[in-house]
């Protein structure tokens, strides 16, 4: 047969009940689920060092500086899934070049660009300044002249001049918290304001994108405080460790609240869309939502981490269910965003049939192009690491 | 100011009036002369040479075949939707054919069963049942089905 027809067939075999023609085939696919991942666990890591800065919260300390520099790892692929999703990867500048005002995806270009060169650069490098002066000091080579030139040349590093920095620092990531917010109530807003796809349009869109954001960011940066210790062979700091878990529970329940409360309110509107929303979820989304986020990604680790707040077993075992805890987050709110990216498009506009999806392996849209952009923003957090070790900056007071 | 704060303004400004540069050098010239495109485009596009040239230009010369069509179901559809853009074959009627589509496949692709197609406005087969060995132009005529 034609390979033209037997698409079309194969297309034709994958629909249940009616469906406009234009719905058969997802134009969106797993690099848009990863779009929002990605972008939450900047936000996310974002607010946990604000934590410790802003909110003063001592404990979590040792983590601040992993935090920034995980964001700004994530940050730098965030916009990655996006442009290899497009057709024409090469004109994606154009988004940034004549700007559509009234374009939601736009205008998210100048968001992304705020939050990279204003608040995660601008944050990085008053924190390290001192240590790049001093590094360039010490190092030889190469690495001098790059210490020397992210420095911006200067070798100031009078008492003065560093309170100054820190004093700037401050008033960036005070700046920082709700750029952070808006970066990723951005993307939910972007989902939430399409009004012709009920599983999508609603104003709590933008809640839940941003404190499911902050679960898995909270939880990415605990999963590799212990695995960055554990590789560099030192004691985890247990206290840090417990704070984490502490606030990654609390943040859990809240974003489990919000995601409840959007679903009863569905249930209780019991809107038109309703019975195709009710079919979607026992039918379709049935593994993925109820299993995969809801119970393995969200009810075991608010129990694991409810029971952890009154009962500490010993450190090892601690660990190692706070290791696993967070794999399981990250997991859930993985799928999270597959059920609202995937989910959205498998339901009929005229409320009365399904079409289905199947990730292939390989292909633009495939699971080894999503598995690269999973696993780059780890590469460059491990050179990140390399150039700028947090263990060998100089401990300054927030 | 501190030496590395007023290079850092530097830098900021640097960046910024790059953007602004790039900006100016990427955008085309006539770009917002009407609205949010090229407008040059208008011109361009019109310029384009005509591929379809539209059922009364085949009736000028196969007008009894347009006429049984015209009588027929398939009278809401254009000559070109099945055999392809004319504007080769009117230049050059002799030298360059236009495509006789007739495989099952391509009856198909409007008549297989599809949930998503009216019933009532399109006749459905199941085009892996209904007479397999032959092809759908043995019995019907396409231009009078």
């Amino acid at each position: 047969m034609n390979p033209e027809f037997e698409h079309l067939y194969q297309a034709l075999s994958k629909v249940d009940g009616f469906i406009y023609p234009n719905e058969i085939e997802l134009s969106w696919s797993i690099l848009i689920v990863l779009y929002p991942f990605i972008t939450g666990l900047v936000a996310g890591a974002f607010i946990l060092a604000s934590l410790e800065r802003v909110f003063n919260v001592k404990s979590l300390r040792p983590t601040y500086v992993i935090a920034l520099l995980t964001s700004f790892a994530f940050l730098l692929v965030a916009t990655m899934p996006l442009i290899f999703h497009l057709g024409q990867p090469l004109r994606a500048w154009e988004i940034m070049m004549t700007p559509h005002l009234t374009s939601a995806m736009a205008i998210f270009g100048f968001v992304y660009l705020w939050y990279l060169m204003i608040v995660l650069l601008l944050e990085i490098w008053f924190d390290y300044r001192y240590d790049l002066v001093l590094w360039a000091r010490e190092s030889t080579g190469v690495k001098k002249w790059l210490y020397k030139a992210l420095a911006l040349g200067s070798d100031d590093i009078s008492p003065k001049s560093v309170k100054l920095d820190q004093k700037l620092g401050y008033i960036v990531t005070v700046i920082g918290i709700p750029s952070a917010f808006l970066l990723h109530g951005y993307v939910g807003f972007i989902f939430g304001s399409i009004k012709a796809n009920p599983w999508w349009s609603t104003v709590m869109m933008p809640i839940i994108f941003l404190f499911s954001a902050m679960v898995s960011g909270i939880a990415l940066v605990m999963l590799l405080f212990i695995i960055i210790n554990k590789v560099r062979k030192q004691k985890i700091d247990m206290l840090c460790l417990d704070t984490i878990a502490k606030y990654l529970f609390y943040i859990i329940i809240i974003d489990f609240t919000m995601e409840s409360l959007d679903q009863i309110h569905r249930f209780y509107e019991a809107e038109e869309s309703f019975e195709i929303i009710q079919l979607l979820i026992s039918g379709h989304l049935n593994f993925t939502l109820l299993v995969m986020q809801v119970g393995i990604g969200m009810f075991l680790p608010l129990t694991t981490l409810g029971i952890l707040q009154f009962y500490k077993p010993a450190e090892k075992v601690r660990q190692l269910l706070y290791f696993i805890t967070g794999v399981l987050v990250l997991i859930g709110i993985f799928f999270m965003r597959w059920n609202v990216v995937i989910g959205g498009q498998l339901f009929s506009k005229s409320f009365l049939g399904f079409t289905s999806f199947k990730l292939s392996l390989i292909g633009p849209e495939g699971f080894l192009m999503a598995s690269i952009w999973l696993i780059v923003p780890f590469f460059i957090l491990a050179f990140l690491l390399w150039l700028f070790p947090p263990w060998k900056k100089t401990e300054m007071e927030h | 100011m501190p030496l590395h704060l007023k290079r850092l303004l530097l830098t900021g400004v640097v960046i910024v009036s790059l953007f602004l540069l790039l900006k100016h050098a990427l955008t085309p010239d006539s770009f917002g002369q009407y609205g949010h495109y090229r407008g040059n485009s208008m011109g361009e596009i019109a310029a384009l040479p005509i591929h379809f040239t539209g059922n009364k230009s085949c009736e000028s010369c196969h007008d009894t075949i347009v006429t049984m069509k015209n009588e027929g179901y398939h009278s809401d559809l254009a000559c070109e939707g099945c055999h392809g853009a004319g504007y080769l074959h009117i230049k050059n009627p002799k030298t360059e054919k236009l495509i006789k589509p007739n495989s099952r496949e391509f009856c198909g692709k409007c008549h297989s069963i599809n949930p998503a197609r009216p019933e009532k406005a399109i006749t459905q087969q199941n085009i892996k049942d209904h007479h397999p060995e032959d092809k759908c132009v043995k019995c019907h005529n396409p231009h009078q089905p």
